[in-house]
């Protein structure tokens, strides 16, 4: 059987039920017939094949809402330079994987490399995203191998160490290895306290219960010098610091327990508090677990952003040898090489070549402007057809882009006085609790002897201890960051999701986010001959607008003999496609779309117009945030008739156009001053300042890297339904945040006057301790089953 | 009561063998990928070398 046949025989298993979904990644295919949404899926879906490993698709388990990777359309990236040898012959590479969905994908790239001759280990780790790789022969032998993963579907950058979270394992392991410690000493100490309060009803003599308490001494000591260790080290720096947190008053109540039940035990008294002293660091440190992996989430989508924007230059040196350069290094005046379809690594000036650039992340234009050389270009554009040379001009700080970073970083700090939730109840918290524990100690001096006084004010503390708080935000923040990353929306910012539930104005930039990005051929009244025939032309260059025409009609048969007339059109004989003076078109047809003409002898010309392509998806998101109540904005780069007309099309009363970054950003700036939450969606490096002035920012994976940076939550895929899904979810966790403090205050109010009034013994701490924890986290747990 | 001398030092080392071998097992690297290896479980292991290219293996069917 041929590949081909492969291709067309071979059941697409997971998606036999809706011929109109893509094969490989499950985005809607426009036309009928066709089984993939681009060129890069039917590609990936080919070379899984080719390698056998089809179960991917029947194994992976993709939620409805979830985007398979999406194979770029670009060349890949050589990472060879990172890969390091070993002395017996082989070498190995560390990466990170962008586009990891589920243990299929991880199945599905160690298959891949393992079927590889050269390659003796491959290994991907789901939670860190990082894949190891080890090959016999040297290290150029990692660009095929790289390639291979990237046709697959999946972006990679090199794994850096010292930007890894290689803290947060460290870390990871030290919490767990607390948390079992204090899990252990809590299920023994709670058998033997269990013992002693029933013993206590009946029998049990003096001695045995002294015995039993000193076993327990034994246990719950090591466990809160050791489970406890994490708090003490935190509140001890806060104190240092003139500042109290939360940890202060849970390091003060395990303290002050401990010690009181040691005294207990010593002098034979009935009130030792080991077991909830335990139970309490018990379900500390679970939270403290939870809270540390979704930070690490958090963490580990930003580095990953970061990782995958080292970007290279291709530098010329003066006896025209080629090297490649971090785009950093790069001087002044120095020639730089870019091919087609790389990014512009720095602003210059181009040499010689003729090309056409994509700026929509500089400026919002959605039309690939025409280049020649003498022209400028900026770091950030996109280079479409034919290589350039360019000249240097400037570098670090001195270029556009720095500029943007500048503004941005402005914009940042402004944003960084925020404070969560979780910590401004903490802050009251501290206080609060110390006082009531304190006039508890005060008031019953008067009544009873200082042990007694200070017994009712332990009971205090134990009682107020926030574990119901600890416990629950994390839990609420864990689960919704595993939801939303499922669906491939990545939160970088730990307070991301309490901002974006008190959004009430939506603010989108256009292209690129609104739309594609992507030109479409506008194919109304077009005969299907003439687009066969201009497809057929077109399949020879790579320009967008032949890009948009191959897509619109794929099985047109390519033309041979095409000769591409750079920055004007394509000829083949007789046959001519391009700009209106290539094909000498006398026309009154002027509007302001991208067109192209096909002249042929004896017919007259046919004009293709195109246009940005929607997001499929961007009127059904735009009509949900309404009925949410939340007002929707848009504000481009680019012109003012293109705008208007898709602010029509998707019914946005409020837009702006031709806006600068600085203008973008001082209407961000001007809606926050008015109190307005802005959430502000964009990708362009135009963006950037607004999405950092903005309360909370939002862009999509195929954005500028300093978008990518400034925003809050990068979503992956082209659907546009990320940002309703994004809301919904952040306004369910918050909802449960909120109830959870609720409980917690509500429990705090009943038990505290009980404590205060000496009415807690050891049981009925040990019950409400667990049945608060307990209730705030089957609360939280909610989050998992519902739709939201 | 005496039972308890035995018992309770009986149930404290079985306990302290349970925390010994999670702590082994967390040192070990086993609780490092929470996520991909509660997976890894349902994919069989390849034991047969990597197919020819020149005659890529055939896609199983669905059944």
């Amino acid at each position: 059987m041929t590949l081909a046949s492969a291709v067309i025989d071979a059941p697409a298993l997971a998606f036999e039920a809706n011929d109109r979904r893509c094969a490989h990644c499950g985005a809607s295919v426009a036309a009928a017939n066709e089984r993939f949404c681009c060129i890069g899926c039917a590609g990936a879906y080919r070379l899984i094949e080719e390698l056998g490993l089809t179960r991917y698709y029947a194994t992976r388990t993709l939620a409805a809402e979830a985007r398979a990777p999406q194979p770029p359309d670009e060349d890949a990236t050589d990472l060879s330079a990172y890969a390091v040898a070993a002395a017996d012959g082989t070498a190995s590479l560390s990466l990170l994987v962008d586009g990891l969905h589920c243990a299929a994908c991880v199945w599905l790239i160690e298959s891949a490399l393992k079927r590889q001759a050269a390659v003796t280990e491959a290994r991907v780790t789901l939670t860190t995203r990082r894949l190891d790789l080890r090959w016999r022969g040297g290290i150029e032998a990692a660009a095929p191998l790289v390639a291979l993963v990237q046709r697959l579907g999946y972006r990679l950058a090199p794994y850096d160490a010292e930007r890894a979270a290689a803290l947060t394992d460290d870390e990871g392991r030290r919490l767990l290895r607390a948390l079992a410690i204090a899990g252990f000493a809590a299920g023994n100490v709670m058998l033997l306290s269990v013992a002693v309060w029933s013993g206590g009803a009946g029998d049990m003599g003096a001695a045995t219960r002294d015995l039993l308490h000193w076993v327990s001494a034994l246990i719950a000591l090591p466990a809160v010098v050791f489970g406890g260790a994490p708090f003490f080290r935190s509140a001890w720096q806060a104190l240092k610091h003139h500042r109290t947190n939360m940890d202060v008053p849970i390091a003060v109540g395990v303290v002050l327990t401990s010690a009181m039940s040691l005294y207990e035990t010593i002098v034979s008294g009935p009130h030792a508090y080991f077991e909830s002293v335990v139970m309490l660091l018990f379900f500390l440190l679970i939270g403290r677990y939870l809270d540390l992996r979704a930070r690490g989430r958090a963490r580990s989508a930003a580095q990953l952003l970061l990782a995958l924007t080292t970007h290279q230059a291709t530098v010329l040196d003066a006896n025209g040898r080629v090297k490649r350069l971090a785009a950093t290094a790069v001087e002044s005046g120095e020639q730089v090489l870019v091919a087609p379809g790389e990014r512009v690594p720095v602003d210059g000036r181009v040499v010689s070549g003729a090309s056409a650039v994509d700026r929509s992340l500089i400026d919002g234009e959605s039309t690939p402007a025409l280049i020649a050389a003498g022209d400028r270009v900026l770091a950030g554009m996109v280079n479409l057809s034919a290589p350039l040379t360019l000249i240097v001009t400037a570098t670090g700080n001195r270029t556009f882009l720095a500029e943007i970073v500048r503004l941005m970083e402005a914009a940042e700090q402004g944003r960084a006085r925020l404070v969560a939730l979780a910590d401004r109840v903490a802050r009251l918290y501290a206080p609060a609790v110390h006082g009531l524990a304190l006039a508890t100690f005060a008031l019953w001096l008067f009544f009873a002897p200082w042990q007694q006084a200070l017994l009712n004010a332990v009971a205090v503390l134990i009682i107020t201890c926030p574990c119901a708080l600890g416990l629950a935000v994390p839990a609420v923040q864990m689960i919704a960051s595993g939801r939303l990353m499922q669906r491939g929306i990545l939160l970088k910012s730990a307070t991301a999701l309490e901002r974006l539930a008190t959004v009430d104005m939506v603010v989108f930039d256009k292209t690129g986010t609104l739309t594609t990005g992507r030109l479409a051929l506008e194919a109304a009244d077009i005969a299907p001959d003439r687009l066969r025939l201009a497809a057929g032309l077109a399949a020879a260059s790579r320009h967008p607008l032949s890009a948009a025409l191959r897509r619109a009609c794929p099985d047109g048969p390519a033309i041979d003999g095409v000769l591409e007339h750079q920055g004007a059109g394509l000829s083949a004989g007789q046959l001519r496609l391009g700009s209106r003076a290539f094909c000498s078109v006398a026309s009154s047809d002027d509007d302001d779309r991208p067109e192209l003409w096909l002249t042929q002898r004896n017919a007259s010309p046919t004009r293709f117009t195109f246009r940005d392509e929607l997001r499929e998806d961007a009127a059904t998101v735009i009509a949900a945030l309404r009925r949410a109540g939340i007002e929707v904005s848009l504000l481009s780069g680019d012109r003012a008739p293109v705008v208007a007309a898709l602010a029509a099309r998707l019914g946005i009363a409020d837009w702006r156009a031709e806006q600068t970054p600085v203008e973008k950003h001082a209407a961000l700036a001007a809606l926050t001053a008015r109190g307005r939450k802005v959430l502000m969606v964009g990708d362009g490096l135009n963006d950037a300042p607004a999405l950092a002035a903005a309360f909370v920012s939002m862009s999509p994976a195929s954005a500028a890297d300093v978008s990518q940076t400034a925003a809050d939550v990068v979503f992956q895929g082209r659907s546009l339904k990320s940002v309703s899904e994004t809301l919904a979810i952040a306004r369910r966790s918050q909802t449960l945040v909120r109830e959870n403090i609720a409980l917690a205050i509500a429990y705090n109010a009943l038990a505290v006057p009980l404590a205060m009034l000496g009415l807690v013994t050891p049981p009925l701490a040990a019950f409400a301790m667990a049945s608060s924890s307990l209730i705030v986290l089957g609360n939280a747990l909610r989050l998992c089953g519902s739709r939201a | 009561m005496s039972g308890l001398l035995l018992l309770i030092p009986v149930a404290l080392a079985l306990g302290l063998g349970g925390l010994a071998t999670f702590l082994w097992a967390l040192g070990a690297g086993q609780f490092d990928d929470l996520e991909g290896e509660a997976g890894r479980i349902l994919f069989d292991d390849e034991d047969t070398p990597p197919p020819a290219p020149a005659s890529p293996a055939h896609p199983r069917r669905a059944p």
